[in-house]
């Protein structure tokens, strides 16, 4: 919280990505998000923070309909990617998550080769004609996650054997590969540590200006150094959203301040 | 704050023990693991005695059927009594009769002993010509008849000679057994010894088992497991093109496709019962919806072929379902991250993770099949099957036998030489599962991938 960056850093955008208006997701009877409206801008890193079991990750995976994998998760309210409403009855997912890129927590590279891992998707969205393309969107790939010098050598090696670091460049790679719109990053340095942690937000701080980034994350600090707007949420609702540096130091709603002063959480 | 609490809960008025003297709680502790221990190793024991008197069992009174004596003569195939017309016309010598060719056998016998001299006293005409197998003259004929120019000419014919005699240098027939036996004589068995002090007489290595088909009552010393080899592979065929598709499909929709319903839930409730069910279930099933409904031929590989498809399903079904379910999600996550949809999230990345476990669960169902005798009983593979399929597909439709049948088949039949084909059959049945296992172990080592 005391980390000066903030205030060095004002947004700047103002396009609207992705709008959602009164969305509500259940699981089967229970209701996980309430009511939440929120706009995220293009080129701008999102944090959403919250306590466990607050709905900031089950919010996320709204946005690029991973809950539909989930039988019993049931979704209303709008939500719209460049004005498109993504929960049309006329979307395919599949097509959305190429524009939605998605990080997990736990690095899960596919138990193939590095490049392999990358290559994936451009390869079943047909993004190359032939392998010298490819192998230029491998390349580019890896270079924008940072991870080109360390793995140019071994490419034909198992994603799978590089460190915990490491592993979720590479799937912030395998993300980017895609050429997506909005990258969806759920607690990505949950499982790294401090090294590996502050080399992903580095990389996270570069990805801003060709994509609009969320991030879902527990740690305030995290936050407070990598995103421009923050959202709070607390038992399913959004509590305040808002610029990170307003969130951080003057909080207007009184559960937010005790969450980042540590009383709640 | 906390380590106030600490200090003040250790009682201290106790005197401390030493730790060089174990305290009477761990002595008991301490027993009670090696007793189990020794429960465990004795279980041990008592598997691995079972597996030996087993194996023992079965190789002691089964190896004898790889070996077979044979009797080797010179027979002149004389053509006055073979092809009457001279012409070597083969539908006029297929006329001739075994019978005749038996008489041939009997008079080239009669004449190898009168040279070499060989006197056995109070041996009968009858001793002598029962020497030479019933199945020797067939044999000779059919040679005959695959080439009709040896007729007019002398040959070395390598003939089988009757199961006492063969039993007499396996051990199974002595002379006081040979002297209470209506089948055999104490003067057969002497002769049986002149022949071999001759030359004419060994027991060798006998391929023929496994490439003959069955033979009759009579003539234990031909029976071979041809059919039977022919049959169970037939099936096994039905089985790996039928069962393995339709198992596997069932079990990546039920795992990675269907909906979590009421429905499913039953349907996986009864794929769980249907692998508990009797297979002579199957057999009658079998019987009611493929013979009499459908009106498929009896002992038919396709028939056997189809009821052990019908009893493989849920145990490939299931283990494949668990194989599945042991990929971990994060894969499906990022593959659906990536924009795959869900059928290449799961032809890319779940079954590649899933073949090793998948194709384990399919040889031990085949193996499982490839053993199972009770349902094939029922749908009149039985039978006494004497000739070869033809190849397949038109062979699926022939009378075939299957080995676990066929050993079955042999233990209920008086000879005890059959007896000792029996094991043979049981030996050759073994190697067969131990290939497939072994082949599973291979297939799991080279597909398994950690992640």
């Amino acid at each position: 919280m005391n980390d000066m960056r903030i205030l060095e850093r004002a947004v700047q955008q103002t396009d609207i990505k992705i709008s959602a208006r009164k969305v509500q997701v259940y699981y089967g009877e229970k209701q996980a998000i309430k009511d939440v409206d929120v706009d995220i801008l293009d080129k701008t890193v999102t944090a959403f923070i919250g306590p466990s079991g607050c709905g900031k990750s089950t919010f996320l995976r709204c946005l690029n309909r991973m809950n539909d994998t989930i039988d019993s998760s049931r979704v209303e309210g709008k939500i719209t990617l460049d004005g498109e409403d993504i929960y049309d009855k006329r979307v395919d997912p599949v097509q959305l998550r190429a524009r939605i890129g998605m990080v997990f927590q736990k690095p899960n590279p596919f138990p193939k080769s590095i490049y392999e891992n990358v290559a994936y998707g451009p390869r079943i969205h047909g993004l190359a004609r032939n392998r010298a393309e490819l192998d230029e969107i491998v390349e580019k790939s890896l270079r924008g996650a940072a991870l080109w010098n360390e793995v140019k050598d071994r490419l034909n090696e198992p994603g799978t054997g590089l460190s915990g670091g490491q592993q979720q460049r590479l799937c912030i790679a395998r993300a980017v590969a895609t050429q997506p719109e909005v990258l969806l990053m759920d607690e990505p340095c949950s499982a790294l540590d401090p090294i590996a942690t502050s080399q992903v937000e580095d990389l996270i701080d570069q990805l801003r200006s060709e994509y609009s980034v969320v991030i879902v994350t527990h740690s305030m600090q995290q936050a407070a150094r990598v995103s421009q707007k923050t959202a709070f949420f607390h038992l399913g609702n959004l509590v305040e959203y808002g610029d990170t540096d307003d969130i951080f130091t003057r909080p207007r709603d009184p559960r937010t301040e005790s969450y980042i002063s540590g009383r709640i959480g | 704050m906390s380590d106030a609490t600490i200090s003040a809960g250790a009682p201290a008025s106790q005197p401390r023990a030493s730790l060089l003297v174990p305290d009477a709680r761990t002595r008991k502790r301490n027993a009670a693991e090696a007793r189990f221990r020794a429960y465990g190793l004795g279980a041990i024991i008592i598997s691995l005695l079972a597996l030996v008197v087993l194996l023992f069992t079965i190789f002691g009174g089964g190896i004898g059927a790889f070996r077979q004596t044979y009797l080797t003569i010179p027979v002149t195939l004389d053509a006055a009594q073979l092809d009457k017309s001279g012409n070597r016309d083969p539908e006029e010598i297929k006329k001739v009769l075994t019978l005749a060719y038996g008489k041939i056998l009997d008079q080239s016998l009669q004449a190898v002993i009168a040279q070499n001299g060989i006197a056995i006293e109070g041996i009968a005409d009858k001793d002598v010509s029962n020497l030479i197998s019933k199945e020797a003259s067939a044999q000779l004929r059919a040679q005959v008849l695959a080439d009709p120019e040896l007729i007019g000419q002398t040959i070395q014919a390598r003939v089988l000679v009757n199961g006492r005699v063969d039993g007499f240098y396996k051990g199974r027939v002595t002379m006081e057994s040979a002297a209470r036996d209506s089948n055999t004589s104490p003067a057969q068995l002497q002769l049986a010894e002149a022949l071999k002090d001759k030359g004419m007489l060994a027991t060798k290595w006998n391929w023929s088992f496994l490439t003959n088909p069955d033979a009759s009552d009579q003539r234990p010393e031909a029976a071979g497991v041809g059919v039977a080899i022919l049959g169970s592979l037939y099936m096994m065929l039905v089985v790996l093109f039928l069962a393995v598709p339709i198992g596997t499909a069932a079990a990546i929709y039920l795992e990675e496709f269907a909906p979590k319903n009421r429905l499913t839930d039953i349907i996986e409730v009864n794929i769980s019962n249907l692998a508990a069910v009797p297979s002579i279930v199957f057999g009658i099933l079998g019987l009611a919806a493929f013979i009499n409904f459908a009106h498929l031929p009896q002992s038919a590989p396709i028939v056997g072929g189809l009821v052990l498809v019908l009893m493989t399903l849920p145990r490939i079904i299931i283990p494949a379902r668990a194989a599945l379910k042991s990929v971990p999600p994060s894969i499906r996550d990022a593959a659906l991250g990536v924009g795959a949809s869900k059928m290449q999230s799961v032809f890319h990345h779940v079954l590649p993770l899933a073949t090793p476990g998948i194709l384990t669960g399919v040889i031990l169902g085949l193996a499982q099949a490839l053993g199972e005798t009770a349902p094939l009983l029922l749908i009149g593979m039985v039978a006494f099957v004497k000739n070869f399929p033809a190849a397949p597909p038109a062979g699926l439709f022939d009378p075939a036998s299957a080995l676990p049948v066929q050993v079955y088949n042999w233990t209920q039949r008086a000879d005890p030489a059959f007896m000792e084909r029996a094991s043979g059959a049981i030996i050759v049945l073994l190697i067969f599962l131990l290939c497939m296992n072994l082949f599973a172990i291979f297939l799991r080592r080279k597909f398994e991938r950690r992640w």
